[in-house]
């Protein structure tokens, strides 16, 4: 009846290789750590003089920006030259491509262009998935975010940040702030978080900004941003669009900061040592206090340089295991 | 033409007739049952040996696309899935364009479904003028014009005050309204708010946005004195609002679509866009809900809410893909695995897509007494088929039960005593 029960398994090959990236969900511990570990790896040859590896020479890597993002944009871009890529940037309008035809028809033109791997962003929940399932199998698909679904390398980053930083996942409470109904990312960290192993997760929003049912994922939900900091080792803000006062969310960036902004005070009910993420970029006095963004125990501009190791990672891994699906697809009958 | 329907088991709720009867058919009419009226010679018979004889189903709700969506559908596709399916009278959509808000556009949609012949269209009329929740639409020129009733169709009638002043009107008429309750703005997502919409990140749409307005219908069309009918509804709370509504003396049915009972929102795993609907499927409680209000009778009727799509509208990113499956050839089929599941007896339910739905619309089908229009559906219950590009009727192909297996086989549609749909 439901082809798609086991669509978590759509990313990947035959042999539990990743094919395509699209969501930290249903993944394995092992493929996360693996991931992981091969971020590290490329995490110390970016402090190396020479920066490039063959990995992806030849092929061709298209960066299709259905939504605009410059940072997240340029580290792929920075991830794909550094294997060897050539790289082509689309920042597609929206507007045209509402329509799921234009959006297929895109699609099918870069393919038949000789493309080995998408790189998507896309205001639509699921629109990585559609086009890995119904439009361009073959070709590697890396999720760089779709709608409020999920952010998958973002949320391996942010894995790989705490890993280096904080060891052992099985000893670390961590805490997600802010607006978690619109986070792709806070999506994705949930589901790596668990899968790691993290002993606690923590979601701090008012209720405004909770998803629904969001307990079903095994998080610990609060709306007292003191109560939910306190004794955890990680503490991941997210970024709040300042829309959301215009739709009836919140009732000012003022108030919001009042009882979610970041400040030294609060954070002084962590863990000592805690560490500090925001996947950028940040609203100073909104989500968090200069001093905070600025200090000792924030990694935020850390998260920058492992996203590009991240994001290396997931691509040589998706374009290896691509190839691979396709050779077992052209030997089966 | 003079028909003998042979050795069928005929099933006619509304009579209480359940039992082995052959069925005489003249001048598009029921001349007899069991016995041969004097007189009678065949021109055709049918042997329905093995098979369950019954009124046409009566579907009140499917969208026809016509006019102005004929990329999606038309009143001959439909028409023609609806008698494959049994269907002989449907209630459709005013969700047309132009808006049906005129006696024009009524009958045009009349005009063609005539001219098709395969199945009786009774159209719903607009409650306010473009849909838009503004003005009141000529209800008694339509009425006039063959509507039998009158809907906002899931469009929002923002101001209390007009919609009191719609039902107002419509009660000094006696005229029925059809209620499709949805908030429009709670009601903007694309999925039933709960873990599966989290977790895939769809914008939900509430419970509330359904209950609120089943509430707000329920007590200003009690202030009004109207008729009402709700009609797809998805939450087990409306079905309870509806019985309470009930118990207390209003005059209020309700109907839902089929496939709500069978599906729930743990199938839109893997953004699936089949499963986009509207209203949304939603959770397994919900269902449960819904299950159980069948059994005890809290549920007038079965509808399908057919909506046929062309191919691109469904081939998109989930949210983005437009709502809704066709339903009219598989209503009975979906309908049988409900018996086969134990909730309904077989005639119960034939008495759900028959006599019942006729009741709600006060009208005098949906029986086989002796003199009764011969709209009349034969099938074999345990035959298995499939709808695939062979057997499917419809324009649309957007349906989650595409080449699976199906149990209840229509073999003959009779609409008003002539063959609309063979095997």
């Amino acid at each position: 009846m439901n082809p798609n029960r086991d669509s978590l398994q759509l990313q990947l090959n035959a042999q539990g290789q990743l094919r395509h990236f699209l969501t930290t969900e249903g993944l394995n511990r092992e493929l996360l750590t693996d991931i992981l570990n091969t971020a590290d790896s490329f995490v110390d040859m970016g402090a190396q003089s020479v920066k490039k590896v063959p990995l992806l020479r030849g092929k061709t890597v298209v960066n299709l920006f259905f939504e605009n993002s410059t940072r997240t944009r340029s580290t792929f871009e920075l991830a794909a030259k550094r294997l060897s890529a050539d790289v082509l940037n689309l920042d597609i309008a929206t507007s045209a491509t509402t329509k799921g035809e234009t959006l297929r028809d895109t699609l099918w033109n870069l393919e038949a262009m000789q493309s080995d791997m998408f790189v998507v962003r896309h205001p639509n929940s699921g629109a990585a998935h559609f086009i890995a399932q119904h439009v361009t199998p073959n070709v590697a698909i890396i999720n760089a975010g779709d709608g409020r679904h999920a952010h998958p390398t973002q949320a391996m980053l942010d894995m790989l940040t705490i890993r280096r930083h904080k060891g052992d996942f099985r000893e670390l409470r961590v805490a997600i702030v802010g607006d978690t109904l619109h986070s792709r990312v806070a999506r994705s960290q949930i589901h790596a978080l668990k899968t790691l192993g993290a002993a606690e997760v923590r979601i701090i929003s008012p209720k405004t900004l909770l998803p629904r049912d969001v307990d079903s994922l095994g998080v610990k939900v609060y709306s007292d941003l003191g109560q939910g900091l306190k004794d955890v080792d990680v503490v991941i803000m997210l970024r709040l669009q300042l829309e959301r006062m215009n739709s009836a969310f919140l009732p000012s960036q003022g108030e919001f900061y009042k009882l979610y902004g970041l400040t030294r005070e609060r954070l002084a009910v962590a863990n000592p040592g805690a560490i500090v993420m925001h996947p950028g970029p940040i609203n100073r006095g909104v989500e968090i206090e200069s001093e905070v963004a600025d200090g000792a125990q924030s990694l935020i501009l850390k998260q920058v340089g492992y996203g590009i190791a991240t994001r290396m990672a997931v691509m040589s891994m998706a374009m290896s295991g691509q190839q691979v699906g396709s050779e077992l697809s052209s030997l089966t009958p | 033409m003079n028909i003998h329907i042979q050795a069928g088991r005929l099933i006619d709720p509304a009579n209480k007739i359940d039992g082995q009867f052959d069925l005489y058919l003249q001048q598009g009419q029921v001349a007899a049952v069991g016995e041969a009226p004097d007189g009678f010679i065949a021109e055709q018979v049918i042997d329905a040996c093995g098979q369950v004889v019954c009124p046409g189903l009566i579907d009140l709700q499917a969208f026809l696309r016509e006019p102005g969506q004929t990329q999606k559908g038309s009143i001959a596709s439909e028409g023609a899935a609806a008698a494959a399916g049994g269907v002989t009278t449907l209630c459709c959509s005013p969700v047309t364009q132009p808006v049906l808000d005129t006696p024009a556009v009524a009958r045009l949609v009349q005009d063609r479904a005539a001219e098709a012949g395969n199945v009786r269209v009774l159209p719903l009329a607009a409650l306010t003028k473009g849909l838009e929740g503004e003005q009141l639409s000529n209800m008694v020129s339509l009425k006039e014009a063959g509507c039998v009733g009158f809907s906002n169709a899931g469009f929002g009638v923002a101001s209390s005050q007009t919609l009191l002043r719609c039902l107002e009107y419509a009660a000094t008429h006696d005229l029925l309204v059809f209620v499709r309750p949805n908030e429009p703005i709670l009601g903007s997502g694309c999925a039933h708010d709960g873990a599966m919409a989290m977790r895939l990140g769809l914008e939900g749409i509430p419970e509330v946005a359904e209950t609120l307005e089943v509430s707000r219908y329920l007590l200003l069309a009690e202030q009004a004195g109207v008729r009402l009918h709700f009609g797809q509804l998805s939450c087990e709370r409306s079905i309870q609002m509806v019985e309470q509504a009930r118990d207390r003396g209003q005059q209020v049915s309700a109907d839902v679509a089929v496939h709500q009972l069978l599906l729930d929102d743990s199938f839109l795993e893997g953004f699936d866009g089949r499963f986009h609907l509207l209203p949304p499927l939603r959770s397994e409680g919900d269902r449960a809900g819904l299950r159980a209000a069948l059994v005890r009778g809290g549920i007038g009727a079965l509808s399908s809410d057919h909506q046929p799509h062309e191919a691109a509208a469904k081939a998109a990113p989930f949210s983005v893909t437009e709502p809704g499956m066709i339903g009219l050839q598989t209503l009975l089929a979906l309908g049988l695995k409900l018996v086969d599941q134990e909730l309904l007896s077989l005639p119960q339910l034939i008495g759900i897509v028959t006599a019942e739905p006729a009741k709600i619309l006060g009208v005098e089908l949906g029986q086989l007494a002796v003199g009764a229009v011969a709209d009349i559906c034969i099938f074999d219950p345990d035959q298995s088929w499939k709808l695939d590009s062979h057997s499917n009727r419809s324009q649309g192909s957007n349906t989650p039960y595409w080449n699976q297996p199906l149990t209840g086989q229509v073999s003959h549609t009779l609409l008003a005593g002539e063959l609309v749909y063979q095997l």
